[in-house]
């Protein structure tokens, strides 16, 4: 035993600080005491206190993914690390760093089913990209280290620590972040370059080459947002961008389609339909984005970079997978194609875009404007309009129909301003993750683009929000309906609005009062624009509630079970085309 | 007739993995999690130095569900390497079992006639039962065990596959 012997709170608080931590969310609980008692003891790493422990893993979320660090959670035992189950399977399923560590009962009553006990890392295998129960104070530090490697290297992902109470009082010694070595774990980072050759061969051959990519081009660091701009203004190609993807090519690119898939845009959704080779980069073929498996995108070569091997020929065939870093990949590719001076041929390509510019035409994402009510999309044009210009601009959605609409309304120029559930889905998630940006860009006008059913999922965190003085603004299109499970109903059930409908809404504009921050409630659009600038000119916190039409849809939408390229565009359609069977089952 | 990519088929996987607790979870996880057949199942210590286990596993699926299988649990951290035998070249496998008969006369006669035949051994023996050894591939043993099925069986005990490449290939993994 050395006589520079810590406990394993000081252990981990100072395993944290060499990992370069300077923010932990988190909320304490009897597992965790001890560890508390060292946050107490320090200054270098800032607690931030959550009012549930739901909200300080999509807090972390938010910080990590505006960032690109890896985001820190706290939590105690028992019912402090169920709580975190949501978020963590939410950063499983988007691929977002975080390190959770949560409280456990001490060793010895682990299976006694103590007070406040849960088996955290059963519960967690499935919802986290690894876990670790610390039984033994000399693991530690290096699993602490281990963790921060694991969750924001390869494919990035949560990472619980499971820490027993007794371990966090038992003294042992501290070992440094030298680098981890990993005996099993080696994420592969270069792509084989006979494929990426391959690759560029394809492309060049192409007649209809489409790029389609997604958050692992965001994950892989700004640089690879650089990369895929380059790539695709060399080939001159189209590009279409997943949720995650998006701000990862410049939205007024014009060579952007805009997003893919259920609700994207008639153009990008034909252009995967009709291309003839498409590279899918650093996305996973996920089922909002192919729509219907057998009819997808059925005459193209496909060519998928993605660092996670089991996404290559999950959902769908490719012709040529390329496992790696896509901004290795596309650093690589880059070089080949401008080597062998590749180009597609010009007219074929002039020949194609003259096609998509035919489905541009088609103006998918216009709706039918109202002097009578407030359209969702239009509060989102004015927001994008009056905050364009604004230097530091982040924005969080909750889920459903504003989701939708800020992806298709909301330009985002850069990668990492875009904070958004995309894989799970998780109602509630903007408006913690609205305040994890807002600490790790203080100076930033950061808004959670809400709908009012979300918004109220984790409305809690509005204590937070006031504790630190969070700028956060809480832009709420208030359709007192759960706007997308209407939207479903009206379209696939019938019309009966089954439970949708929100009765007994709080008074927002007396919500934010009550935590001290400033409620606005707009009903008529031309209040809007003046609305839309006093909030962002507010250094409190707002709640902005928006009275928007209740019933409008979102608009177009590949119904489930459909193809590409049978899109509805509005609500003449859909008598039309019924739901198939098939697409009944679909969620 | 049904497309190539639609066949299922049968592999047999060696995956070499941490000796550290929850790691067979996390494997059996995978495969209910993600609703992949398991057929059989072992598991057990094989470097003690390198606290390595090795876990042979042998699944069913169409090419790109077992193309998905392999490269699932290469992804889980503790996971060393993984090598599906079956398509990697000619390996042995074998299984063992324990079968208990229970009869008299000429049915407890001939069930001895053919352990006799299957090279399986009694290793235990009362009045009326026997309890046989025996070692072989899946095939073998479903055999011997159908064969006992009217001659008296009772209960059997399977350890499930365990398999290695033939000749001087080793298993691929990260050490």
């Amino acid at each position: 035993m050395s006589k520079n012997q810590m406990t394993g709170a000081e252990i981990l608080l100072k395993a944290l600080t060499d990992q370069g931590v300077d923010t932990v969310f988190g909320y304490p609980g009897g597992a965790v005491l001890p560890i508390y008692d060292e946050i107490f003891k320090q200054n270098k790493i800032k607690h931030i206190l959550v009012r549930q422990e739901g909200g300080a893993v999509h807090a972390a979320e938010g910080y990590a993914r505006s960032t690109g660090k890896t985001g820190v959670v706290l939590v105690t035992s028992g019912p402090g690390a169920t709580n975190a189950v949501t978020g963590l399977l939410d950063a499983m399923m988007d691929s977002i760093p975080l390190v959770c560590i949560c409280g456990q009962v001490p060793t010895h009553l682990i299976g006694n089913d103590a007070f406040q006990e849960a088996d955290t890392t059963g519960i967690t295998r499935p919802c986290t990209k690894h876990n670790y129960l610390i039984k033994d104070i000399d693991d530690l530090a290096r699993r602490v280290h281990e963790a921060f490697h694991v969750a924001s290297s390869g494919r990035p992902g949560p990472v619980v620590i499971d820490f027993p109470k007794d371990v966090t009082m038992a003294k042992g010694d501290y070992i440094p972040p030298t680098k981890v070595v990993h005996k099993s774990y080696n994420p592969q980072v270069k792509g084989d370059i006979g494929k990426i050759e391959e690759a560029v061969k394809i492309l060049s051959a192409a007649k209809k080459p489409l790029i389609y990519a997604g958050g692992g081009v965001i994950n892989s660091g700004p640089a690879a947002s650089q990369l895929l701009t380059q790539l695709v203004e060399a080939t001159g190609a189209p590009c279409t961008l997943t949720l995650m993807g998006l701000g990862a090519l410049a939205a007024s690119n014009k060579h952007f389609l805009g997003m893919v898939g259920m609700h994207g845009t008639y153009e990008a959704n034909m252009a995967m339909h009709d291309c003839d080779a498409m590279l899918c980069v650093g996305a996973r073929f996920d089922d909002r984005v192919t729509g219907r498996l057998d009819a997808f995108s059925p005459e193209s070569k496909k060519i998928h970079i993605d660092i996670d091997a089991s996404s290559i020929n999950k959902n769908v065939h490719v012709d040529l997978g390329i496992v790696g870093d896509v901004g290795h990949v596309l650093e690589d590719m880059i070089k080949i194609w401008k080597s062998g001076r590749n180009k597609v041929a010009d007219k074929a390509l002039g020949a194609w875009w003259k096609e998509i510019d035919g489905w541009r035409g088609r103006d998918c994402l216009s709706y039918g404007a109202s002097d009578k009510v407030i359209k969702p999309q239009y509060a989102i044009e004015r927001l994008y309009e009056l905050t364009k210009k604004q230097k530091d601009v982040y924005i969080t959605t909750e889920v459903g129909q504003h989701q939708m609409w800020v992806a298709q309304h909301y330009g985002f120029e850069e990668p990492n301003r875009l904070m958004t559930s995309g894989g799970l889905g998780t109602m509630g998630y903007g408006l913690p993750a609205a305040m994890g940006v807002q600490i790790a860009h203080p100076d930033a006008l950061v808004i959670d683009i809400a709908g009012e059913a979300s918004a109220l999922m984790n409305i809690q965190e509005l204590g937070t929000i006031a504790q630190y003085n969070l700028p956060v603004k809480v832009f709420i299109l208030n359709n007192q309906y759960m706007g997308m499970v209407r939207q479903w109903q009206e379209l696939l059930h019938g019309g009966r609005y089954s439970e949708s409908y929100s009765e007994a809404l709080p008074d927002f504009v007396k919500l934010a009062d009550a935590f001290g921050g400033v409620g606005m409630r707009v009903e008529a659009a031309d209040d809007l624009d003046d609305a839309i600038k006093e909030m962002n000119a507010t250094d409190k916190f707002v709640i902005m509630d928006i009275a928007v039409d209740p019933e409008e849809n979102c608009f177009p939408m590949i119904p489930s079970g459909a193809a590409h390229n049978e899109m509805l565009f509005g609500p003449e359609d859909k008598a039309a085309s019924p739901v198939s069977e098939e697409g009944m089952v679909l969620v | 007739m049904t497309p190539i990519h639609e066949i299922e088929s049968s592999h047999t996987m060696s995956v070499l993995v941490d000796n550290e607790p929850g790691v067979l979870a996390r494997v059996i996880g995978l495969f209910s999690g993600r609703g992949y057949n398991i057929e059989s199942l072992t598991v057990a210590e094989v470097d003690v130095t390198d606290n390595l286990s090795r876990i042979t596993v042998v699944t069913s699926g169409t090419p790109m569900i077992i193309e998905q299988i392999k490269a699932q649990l290469e992804r889980l951290v503790p996971v060393h390497g993984v090598s599906d035998l079956t398509v990697e070249g000619p390996h042995v496998e074998r299984e063992l079992a324990l079968v208990k008969v229970v009869g008299k006369g000429e049915k407890r006669v001939e069930s001895l006639r053919i352990a006799d035949i299957f090279r399986a051994r009694a290793v235990d023996s009362t009045n009326t039962s026997f309890v046989f050894e025996i070692v072989g591939d899946t095939g073998k043993l479903d055999a011997f065990i159908s064969l006992m099925g009217p001659l008296g069986l009772v209960d059997v005990s399977r350890t499930g596959v365990a398999a290695i490449a033939r000749g001087t290939d080793v298993m691929e993994h990260d050490l």
